[in-house]
């Protein structure tokens, strides 16, 4: 097990390597550090001089990959590549192209962010499991129909107009909640309920759909057959037999995008002013910050690259041989 | 003429579509699956009603240059659509209005100076009073409900006269109704859109409904295009790592996870902020904007599918695994057939249902998708007609006083037909093909 | 565990009336005033910082030797932390001027732990340290360039400090005063200029030339700080009425009342036009409100919809919301709409000192300076462009269209109609008609716009930066505007970095731009058209490259000269030298328009100033009451929720019941 994992591991270096290397190309090969200068200095008196300060600030001053004009180490660590590259690697954001240190930005942002996203995806996982339970166990049925056709509905509704209603009308219209903020101070919740609801109700769709499908399968294996032929009600096969063998596939695809949650919701973040770092990322797009990009896209990579190896863990910690063991 | 590149491409991928079809009949299997697909009711109707937003998307695909300024490029829809696409107002109206949102300060026949809603330029003018616009919109409608279903119900009887109906197990009168009921809703849409604003106007006075048409192409073009460009990456790939195993396993696995593991947002504002360095830096290249918004759309479609291709891949990969080991697979290697043919042979036949599935799953998804990008503001060109820029724009409408949802209203309704006749045929497709899922 | 915390929920619910207040509970009760800022700024280090939505935190931290007097028009300005205006003595033999400043000896720095609990007062060096500071080229300051030529000895110092290793390390620029900076005691400073230059006294108003304390540089260059975002950038420290008690850039940033803050009280003296009502709290010692919250609000639907539930207490207004806030009466006038005065709101409004034009490249073959057939199109074009009708689309009548390039409100501003393009009355100019700039059209040589050279209609190329599809509506309007001279426009929108690479290099035709006022005077707009500033031969800020020797003349005598009559006239015959050849079409001055609540007392426009939060003071209670009053929860979609979810309940109940029962 320890080596599986140790073989995966020296099997994922190579790619955090590639994305930091495509990364770079992308940003320093494609635009140039002037564009970027120019981008943050503003619209009055930008000079030559200017700008050249604000390259040597940031160390865009330095050549590319390779500096001949330094001496011995510092040929290859005195360039762009090492100093913004190398260092990524290392966890060293550096600075943001508009001057704040990224390293602190993000471990302040993150907090929002899990805040939004982990009650989220929490609350989302119960309701669409305990929905697609329902739709199950009504088979067939009226309740599963109505169900499929109101899910097919949701799911062809963007995303976009579940947020922009809601905000619109439990926020603006009925009072209920802060039309947008984040405040760690007072009572949270009050902040996170609207976002949380919005992002489970625009989930249910797909999600339903998706555990209905893998909760039948389950229902359809002989097993369960025997457990109802044998007079048990519906509802003790799904308790007993359905959920139970389901929740394997189920916590598998859980743990993969589990380390993703601190990324945050790009949409949700932006429309209601939550400070994390999915707005981080938004606001750094806009406003063409490379360094945050940068910074963002290898963390990114690097959680990805987590979730990867959890699932694999995950895995081989439900592998059937293993559970039969349990038994 | 003017031939844009989305011209050319949309022409293709319907002509690949009808290929597609052509290929059908020399299939017995397949044919039968797809009689099994139509003979279901939502999935009969689904695709009449993508059909008719391809018809949109096709007229809005021939364009050509005019001497008008104001309108130097035109399509067959801006032609088809008459007043729809001509008739600019100044600035906002409501649905069906004959008066601006809008006030105007102007001065009276007893000479006080008031600010007020202004009549509308090409709203109700052959109405001699306002009071008649009641009785007008009605009489109108009726008149435009009966010609749209007549129309469609004459057009039903010359088809089933040609005796196209001989198959009994498909439920052709869902298809003629929603045929009729589609005919009439846009004859209606369309004969009111000559005197009224059907769904009012937009901030610069361009009429919402020829807008909400008009981004049918560009909806249409981001799902369609971008699943098409995901395919030969995916299939060729996706087979190669299962059927050849080995190190070619290994780099395709390697390709996919490191461009999953760059986060998707980030990887396609990476590239379009890039792209649009590069337009930025080339503008000489596009003589009018049309062109460069056009290329600008082709370049999402391309972002799209370059980071789209890894979820079809995989799976392929996974079957391609399955069937090397099956039987007829060995015994053609054992008897020396080259890779190639048994690939060609064996293979692709064998994965064709994952792919159809995967592409009409991605068509809804991508159209969704549109929305979100073009909020973020890596989408479309912000000059392009499409539903992402109306539901970006309405966020700042809903906040006025009178609340203006027609925007909203028509980038939604556009939309959510598309997706929604897309993913019930889906479902059926998957339903048929998918023989894991047919129980249900 | 779950019915726990559910309970707690309704508990603290019901023990406050309304749910939606976006802070923490208590900040609404106090002496405390509620805005917020769009975007998180770049920087508020005082020697770099040049943007107004910096300066709106900056100016109220750090003080400027000089400020513009809050309610004296037109703009004057006063001693902030001197005791007097600084005196100013011309040596003709070398040709410098000399300013000397005296400082107050009661003003000190806000706490900070650079000065280990100590009161620090401002010093002479303190200014010679900021001035110092701003020298050296890794501190980027926007206005060195600037600087440079004027103030005696900075070029060699900027070398000077050039030529030092490169380090991280903190450098003491008590060391490096450059020889016109003189420390003559602790609280007297002399600045040499070069030559004549009276506009520079406004420079003295700025945060540029704000008290900057040796210890706090020295305390932020240790090592470890900038990782922790503690910097000149993210924690400035003044002498100013507030200090920044938390910066937090990301969601928000808190003003606190600085304890040190020098004795200044309300002015006793205001404009004629000025209400008295304004004059109510003279003497009062300032800054009266406790505490100021700055929230990040990034877009304008939530910042409205806050603003009126009473959570803001100011709102600029967008043209989306601004039928729902403003009518204009008869005289074109705006005022409140009833729902409004209802909320008891107060409008303030004022002409901005900034220009929008639209500017002809003047090196352009087709429509550049060097033939009249040139000039006749670009006439032509100024009459075209209805400007008028732009305010009126776009920007809800907030606006006034320009006669030439400098904006209302300032000495020298024209009052006359520009002839070129319109006709009448001072005060009432009306626009030319279209047939005369088709005339015109036709003397260029471009009857009904067809270039004879092609046969076709005349392709002009338009660049612009837009990226919202907000501008798509602007670019058709602009592209209308040239057709109706016949004109084919091409628009080529790009991202400003593009835009400004092309201005550099001079390939743009016609483009957009603007020019906020830095200080309210002429110069400060006609140094814009200057022959010497052309963007094409040294990136100054004469975008156009317009080049008339007639007109730099004029304007090399107008920047040597005070206010005065005589000055007042050049400065007409410069605007008139403009408006014939057209350089640009003088396009609009912006009118800003925002509301206030009721509460917020004390509030008049002060386009200079930015340091106008010490004079506001709020009615707590009165706030209170609105706030209770205007967001009670709508409680009736629970009831139909609830009776909604009993009825699903019930149905699954009873089928689950039949199932058992078989």
């Amino acid at each position: 097990m320890t080596t599986y994992i140790i073989r995966r591991l020296l099997w994922l270096l190579p790619i955090l390597l590639m994305v930091n290397l495509l990364t770079f190309t992308l940003f320093f090969v494609v635009n140039s550090p002037d564009d970027m200068a120019r981008a943050q200095l503003g619209n009055k008196h930008v000079t030559d001089a200017a700008i050249a300060a604000w390259k040597a600030a940031r160390g865009y001053d330095l050549p590319l990959l390779w500096n001949s004009e330094a001496s011995g180490w510092s040929m290859l660590s005195q360039t762009i590549f090492w100093q913004k590259s190398v260092q990524l690697m290392l966890f060293d954001f550096g600075v943001s192209d508009a001057g704040r240190a990224i390293g602190a930005d993000l471990a302040q942002r993150a907090w929002p962010s899990l805040w939004l996203a982990l009650p989220s995806f929490v609350l989302g996982l119960l309701v669409n499991i305990a929905l697609a339970l329902l739709l199950v166990m009504f088979r067939g049925q009226w309740l599963d129909k109505l169900g499929l056709v109101i899910t097919v509905i949701i799911m062809s509704i963007s995303g976009l107009f579940f947020i922009i209603g809601g905000q619109y009308v439990m926020a603006k219209l009925w009072h209920w909640f802060p039309i947008s903020g984040y405040e760690p101070d007072g009572d949270l919740w009050r902040f996170l309920l609207l976002p949380i609801v919005l992002g489970v109700i625009a989930g249910v769709g797909a999600g339903v759909r998706w555990y209905r499908s893998i909760l039948l399968e389950e229902a359809d294996k002989d097993f369960a057959r025997t457990a109802r032929a044998k007079g048990m009600s519906q509802w003790q096969v799904m308790r007993k037999h359905v959920l139970p063998n389901g929740m394997l596939p189920i916590l598998t695809g859980v743990v993969a995008v589990l380390p993703l949650l601190f990324m945050g919701s790009l949409i949700m973040e932006s429309f209601f002013g939550i400070p994390g770092l999915g707005s981080y990322t938004i606001d750094a797009i806009n406003s063409q910050d490379f360094a945050i990009v940068r910074a963002m896209v290898y963390l990114g990579a690097v959680l990805y690259v987590f979730g990867l190896i959890l699932t694999d863990i995950a895995y081989a910690w439900a592998d059937p041989r293993v559970r039969l063991g349990d038994d | 003429m003017l031939v844009l590149w989305s011209d050319v491409v949309v022409w293709l991928l319907v002509l690949s579509l009808v290929g597609f079809g052509w290929q059908l009949k020399r299939d017995a299997l397949a044919r039968e699956r797809w009689r099994l697909v139509a003979q279901s009711h939502t999935a009969l109707a689904s695709s009449v009603i993508l059909l008719w937003f391809v018809l949109i998307a096709l007229a809005d695909s021939i364009h050509w240059r005019t001497d008008d300024p104001y309108r130097p490029v035109v399509s067959v829809l801006d032609v088809a659509l008459g007043k729809m696409a001509t008739g600019q107002e100044k600035s906002y109206s409501a649905p069906f209005a004959i008066e601006s949102l809008w006030k105007e300060t102007r001065q009276t026949e007893d000479g006080s100076v008031i600010r007020a809603p202004v009549a509308l330029k090409y709203a109700g003018t052959h109405l001699n009073d306002a009071s008649e616009q009641a009785t007008d919109i009605v009489q109108q409608s009726i008149f435009w409900l009966v010609v749209g279903a007549g129309l469609a119900a004459i057009l039903v009887m010359l088809l089933a006269r040609l005796r196209l109906f001989k198959d009994t197990d498909i439920p052709w009168r869902t298809a003629a109704l929603t045929l009729v009921s589609l005919s009439a809703l846009s004859a209606w849409l369309w004969g009111m859109g000559q005197s009224y604003h059907v769904l009012g106007t937009g901030k610069v006075g361009q009429d919402v409904l020829y807008e909400t048409l008009k981004g049918v192409r560009t909806g249409m073009l981001i799902g369609g295009l971008t699943t098409l460009l995901t395919l030969p990456f995916a299939i060729s790939l996706g087979i190669a790592a299962g059927y050849f195993k080995g190190w070619v396993d290994d780099a395709v696995q390697y390709t996919y996870t490191t461009l999953n593991a760059v986060p998707g947002v980030l990887l396609i504002a990476s590239a379009m902020l890039l792209a649009q360095l590069y337009l930025a830096q080339h503008a000489e290249l596009f003589a009018s904007e049309q062109e460069r918004a056009d290329v600008r759309l082709l370049l999402v479609c391309l972002v799209l599918g370059l980071t789209g291709w890894t979820g079809l891949a995989r799976i392929l990969r996974a079957e391609s695994l399955k069937l090397r080991e099956m039987e007829y697979v060995k015994a053609a290697k054992a008897f020396g057939v080259s890779d190639g043919k048994i690939i060609g042979r064996h293979l692709l036949p064998n994965v064709g249902h994952l792919v159809l599935i995967a592409v009409v799953l991605d068509f809804s998804g991508l159209v969704l998708a549109e929305a979100v990008l073009s909020y973020v503001g890596i989408g479309v060109d912000p000059t392009m007609p499409s539903w992402g820029n109306m539901i970006n724009l309405a966020r700042q409408e809903l906040n006025r006083e009178p609340v203006v949802w027609w925007n909203l209203f028509g980038a939604f309704a556009g939309m959510f037909t598309l997706v929604l006749s897309a993913n019930l045929l889906a479902d059926r497709i998957q339903q048929v093909f998918n023989p894991r899922a047919t129980r249900s | 565990m779950k019915w726990w915390l559910l309970l707690s929920c309704i508990v603290s619910l019901s023990a406050q009336a309304t749910w939606n207040n976006p802070y923490p509970r208590g900040w609404v009760h106090e002496n405390t005033l509620f805005s917020a800022f769009s975007a998180p700024p770049k920087t508020l280090d005082p020697v770099k910082s040049y943007s107004s939505n910096e300066w709106v935190f900056l100016a109220n931290i750090v003080e400027p030797p000089l400020q513009y007097h809050y309610l004296k028009r037109p703009y004057q300005l006063e001693p902030l932390i001197l005791t007097q205006m600084p005196t100013v003595h011309y040596d003709a033999a070398s040709d410098t001027s000399s300013y000397t400043l005296h400082l107050r000896d009661d003003v000190a720095y806000a706490p900070h732990p650079a000065f280990a609990g100590q009161k620090r007062k401002v010093t002479a060096t303190d200014l010679a340290y900021a001035i110092a500071r701003m020298s050296d080229r890794r501190n980027g300051s926007p206005i060195l360039d600037m600087m440079m030529p004027l103030i005696v000895g900075l070029e060699a110092q900027v070398a000077t400090l050039a030529k030092l290793p490169k380090s991280s390390e903190w450098r003491d620029y008590r060391q490096f005063n450059p020889q016109g900076v003189e420390v003559v005691d602790e609280r007297t400073l002399v600045i040499r200029i070069k030559g004549q230059y009276p506009p520079f006294i406004y420079w003295l108003a700025m945060p540029f030339f704000a008290p900057i304390p040796w210890e706090v540089d020295a305390y932020y260059a240790q090592p470890g700080m900038k990782e922790a975002n503690q910097s000149w950038s993210w924690m400035p420290v003044g002498s100013g009425a507030y200090y920044l008690a938390e910066n937090n850039p990301n969601r928000r940033m808190v003003l606190q009342r600085n304890p040190y803050f020098h004795a200044e009280s309300y002015p006793h003296e205001a404009g004629s036009t000025v209400p008295k009502s304004l004059l109510a709290d003279a003497g009062k010692p300032l800054p009266f409100i406790d505490r100021v919250v700055f929230a990040l609000e990034k877009e304008a639907v939530p910042y409205w919809a806050k603003f009126l539930q009473g959570y803001y207490d100011a709102s600029g207004v967008s043209s989306e919301v601004f039928d729902q806030a403003i009518q204009l009466n008869e005289q074109g006038k705006l005022s409140l709409t009833a729902e409004m005065r209802a909320k008891n709101m107060q409008l303030i409004s004022s002409v901005a000192t900034s220009s929008s034009y639209m500017g002809f490249n003047m090196r352009d073959p087709v429509i550049g300076q060097g033939n009249d057939k040139a000039t006749y199109l670009r006439q032509a074009i100024s009459i075209a462009i209805d400007y008028e009708e732009q305010i009126a689309i776009f920007l809800n009548g907030r606006g006034v269209v320009a006669q030439g390039l400098i904006p209302p409100g300032i000495a020298g501003a024209s009052t006359d109609c520009n002839p070129i393009t319109h006709v009448g009355e001072a005060g009432q100019c009306q626009r030319r008609p279209l047939a005369d700039a088709k005339a015109l059209m036709a003397k260029a040589g471009y009857a009904d716009g067809i270039d004879p050279a092609t046969g076709k209609a005349l392709v002009l190329y338009y660049d612009t930066v837009s990226t919202g599809a907000d501008d798509k509506a602007q670019l058709d309007w602009m592209r209308k505007q040239f057709a109706k001279l016949g004109i084919q426009l091409v628009i080529r929108s790009t991202d400003y970095n593009r835009f400004q690479e092309k201005m550099l290099a001079g390939n743009a035709q016609i483009f957009s731009w603007g020019w906020n006022a830095d200080y309210p005077d002429a110069e400060n707009f006609l140094f814009l058209l200057a022959g010497s500033n052309a963007k094409m031969d040294s990136g100054g800020e004469n975008a156009s490259n317009y080049k008339n020797p007639q007109f730099d003349v004029l304007y090399e005598q107008i920047a040597r000269m005070e206010d005065s009559s005589e000055r007042r006239a050049l400065i007409q015959q410069a605007v008139a030298l403009v408006r014939e050849d057209a350089p640009w079409v003088f396009g609009l001055h912006p009118q800003s328009v925002s509301l206030f609540h009721g509460w917020v007392n004390n509030v008049y426009p002060n386009l200079m100033a930015n340091n106008t939060l010490k004079y506001r003071r709020i009615d707590v209670t009165q706030r209170e009451q609105a706030q209770e009053s205007w967001n009670q929860p709508i409680l009736w979609p629970f009831a139909l929720a609830a009776l909604l979810l009993m009825g699903l309940v019930g149905l699954v109940w009873r089928k689950q019941r039949k199932e058992h029962s078989l």
